[in-house]
């Protein structure tokens, strides 16, 4: 299995640039910028000096002991990346995206947001460093993460609604894309997933690896061994990808990537693209899609907003169909149960997002037994989701 | 200097024009919007009143490089259940009255969904001349350039305002019918004036091919038209006539009739 996208960002099959020549110098420009500055050393000290001084790297890999006794199955440790500023893993990638746009002299930084996790990073970076910032967020999802809307407008972004489509991540990401084709010159798209048109889908799943290279270590310090399974969850896959590969080469360790089930694959109300989808082109990448027959996207569900995508990144596609990372799916109601679990075990209010990997570690721990060691990766925090989750348990805040 | 040898209409359609001493003048319209059979009729009054080539759009469900009234468009042709097979058949049933040139505009997913041979071969036999698809650049354009290896089919390839020398002679080394150069960095859409670089532009493409040079993006007005038909090949105009017809979609026989009125001006513009 090869580990790096081939030179046109090809993973097997998958990957690629379907996108207008408008964008083609843009992407080959963001390149050639990448491969400058991956391995500059002033570059690799100023990204390691914001983690840790500012995103507060390294998360912990918290040993969840109340949750496994409660499970009574394998230890669960979770990667406490909502413990970054900000609340989610999001913003690992976004410094490293803003120090290649300051190098690359941009002026300008857009960004498609879900859930707001990726807004509000892009829009903290962007503000530290000063940086004109506008965020396209679908008109549904501004309502569900109104929080959210509100952090990154006193960042100083600006947060432009998005009525086109389904009015959901995929639409917020069709503006970001038009808003970068007509101010291509000055402007930095920092896309938010390991997705878009090589090399995102390289660059933010290195710029996410510092998740697993952490858990990687810590696992062994803390208990002498490697772990037996890793589960993340995966709508675009940036928090999963930075998890795994730092692991691919580790043959005993098995990986599982959790998408949002929604009401179940069989209502067609869902947002699992590998388990639901097949394989078509959106958004710069060849990948897994949800699409109807005739090869238009259809619309998504999921409880949580930022799985709510039809796509998946393309080196997901890849790992799947080599069959190195298995792909399942976990269900709104199962990963509502999973959020209650992680809160009354553990005193840890986790997104939605990553309720669904960590409703699938409490079944995998049953079945794995004791004795074994898993890590789940907890990529963010609850508060965004409060409302959602208040109506769903039709609780009055 | 290299040109694939094209097919029959697209490439004899700009002889005849050479012929003339006249422009070509190109329109977009959405297949299906407001429906097929008034698609059909609008493509016949799109000839009489002067265009040379049909840009066929094929509506998607992410127009990502169209402005808000081709999104529009597309979002009212997808919704009527105008898909792929249905265009290749309007197309089919307009070859029975005409043999303007038709070029498929539109965007990947829907043809690779549709099956690349097949598509290959269902467009051929309907009497598709062309296809340019937007987010299909020459990088990656390979797998569906080898089934139309026959010549069959034009691959219509854009250029920008953004590409490079580099890209300009690749992307002329595997286009065939036109080039389409993007007048603007932006998406389609009406804009009040045309980028005051394109002629330079339209030269520069000249050294790297042979091919006509078409125009587009922005134009909207008999004056912008014959601007530039002073220098292009080929003006392209799309969002404008996609607007007067959603503008007249509740009555069929007045929308034919503008649209019509509307293309006249310009190829009357483009002729003084």
């Amino acid at each position: 299995m090869k580990r790096t996208p081939d030179a046109l960002g090809h993973f097997g099959i998958y990957g690629g640039r379907y996108i207008s020549e408008t964008l083609m110098p843009a992407v080959q420009e963001l390149e050639e910028a990448y491969n400058k500055w991956r391995t500059n050393a002033d570059f690799k000290a100023e990204f390691a000096y914001y983690l840790k001084e500012y995103v507060g790297r390294p998360t912990p890999l918290y040993f969840a002991e109340r949750l496994t006794r409660k499970t009574g199955g394998a230890d669960i440790y979770l990667k406490r990346e909502d413990l970054c500023h900000t609340g989610a893993h999001k913003i690992n990638n976004t410094i490293g995206q803003i120090l290649l746009a300051k190098r690359m002299g941009k002026k300008r930084i857009i960004a498609e947001t879900g859930a707001g996790q990726h807004g509000v990073a892009t829009a903290t970076v962007a503000a530290m460093f000063g940086l004109e910032c506008e965020i396209y967020m679908g008109e549904d999802d501004i309502k569900r993460q109104s929080p959210n809307v509100f952090r990154m407008k006193l960042l100083g972004a600006k947060v432009t609604p998005v009525t086109s489509g389904s009015k959901t991540l995929k639409d917020a990401m069709n503006e970001a894309l038009r808003d970068w084709v007509t101010n291509v010159y000055n402007t930095f798209y920092i896309i938010g997933t390991v997705a878009g048109p090589h090399p995102y889908p390289m660059l933010v799943r290195d710029f996410q690896s510092i998740i697993g290279t952490e858990a990687r270590r810590q696992i062994k310090d803390k208990t002498g061994r490697l772990p037996d399974e890793l589960i993340a969850c995966v709508g675009g896959g940036s928090n999963a990808m930075g998890l795994f590969h730092p692991f691919l080469e580790d043959a005993g360790v098995k990986m599982t990537g959790v998408e949002a089930g929604g009401h179940g694959l069989s209502t067609g109300m869902h947002a699992a693209s590998i388990n639901g989808g097949r394989v078509g082109v959106l958004h710069g990448n060849k990948t897994y899609l949800l699409q109807d027959k005739f090869g238009q996207i259809i619309d998504t569900h999921s409880i949580s907003a930022g799985l709510d995508y039809p796509g998946v990144g393309p080196e997901h596609a890849y790992l799947h169909d080599a069959g190195r990372v298995n792909y399942v799916t976990i269900k709104d109601s199962e990963a509502l149960d999973g959020f209650k679990a992680l809160t009354l075990s553990e005193g840890i209010i986790p997104a939605l997002e990553s309720s669904h990997a960590v409703a699938h570690a409490i079944k995998a721990a049953k079945e794995l037994g004791k004795g074994r060691l898993i890590i789940v990766n907890l990529s963010g925090r609850g508060d965004k989701d409060l409302n959602t989750v208040s109506k769903a348990f039709n609780f009055e805040l | 200097m290299t040109t694939t040898i094209a097919s029959g209409r697209i490439e004899a359609a700009f002889e005849r024009l050479k012929i003339e001493g006249r422009k070509a003048l190109i329109t977009f319209i959405t297949a299906g919007d407001p429906d097929l059979p008034a698609t059909k009729d609008i493509i016949l009054a799109l000839e009489e009143a002067g265009a040379d080539i049909i840009e066929l759009g094929v509506p998607f469900s992410d127009p990502m490089a169209d402005g808000p009234t081709i999104q529009a468009s597309s979002e009212r042709a997808v919704k009527k259940g105008t898909h792929l097979k249905d265009v290749l058949r309007l197309v089919k049933e307009v070859r029975k009255e005409t043999q303007i040139p038709i070029v498929l505009f539109g965007y990947y997913n829907p043809v690779f969904n549709y099956g690349l041979e097949k598509f290959a071969r269902d467009a051929k036999a309907a009497g598709v001349d062309g296809a340019l698809i937007v987010d299909l650049p020459a990088e990656e354009s390979g797998e569906l350039k080898d089934r139309l290896d026959d010549g069959s089919l034009d691959m219509i390839f854009l250029l920008t305002p953004t590409s490079n020398a580099a890209r300009m002679r690749l992307i002329a080394s595997k286009a065939s019918g036109f080039i389409y150069f993007v007048s603007v960095t932006g998406v389609t859409g009406a804009r009040s004036s045309v980028s005051g670089d394109a002629k330079g532009y339209v030269a520069k493409i000249r050294k790297v091919t042979d091919l006509p040079v078409g125009v587009g993006f922005g134009i909207s007005t008999p004056a912008q038209a014959r601007e530039v038909a002073k220098y292009a090949d080929a003006v392209i105009v799309g969002s404008a006539i996609v607007n007067v017809i959603a503008k007249n979609s509740g009555n069929k026989k007045r929308l034919v009739g503008e649209v019509r009125r509307f293309v006249s001006g310009l190829r009357a513009a483009m002729d003084s």
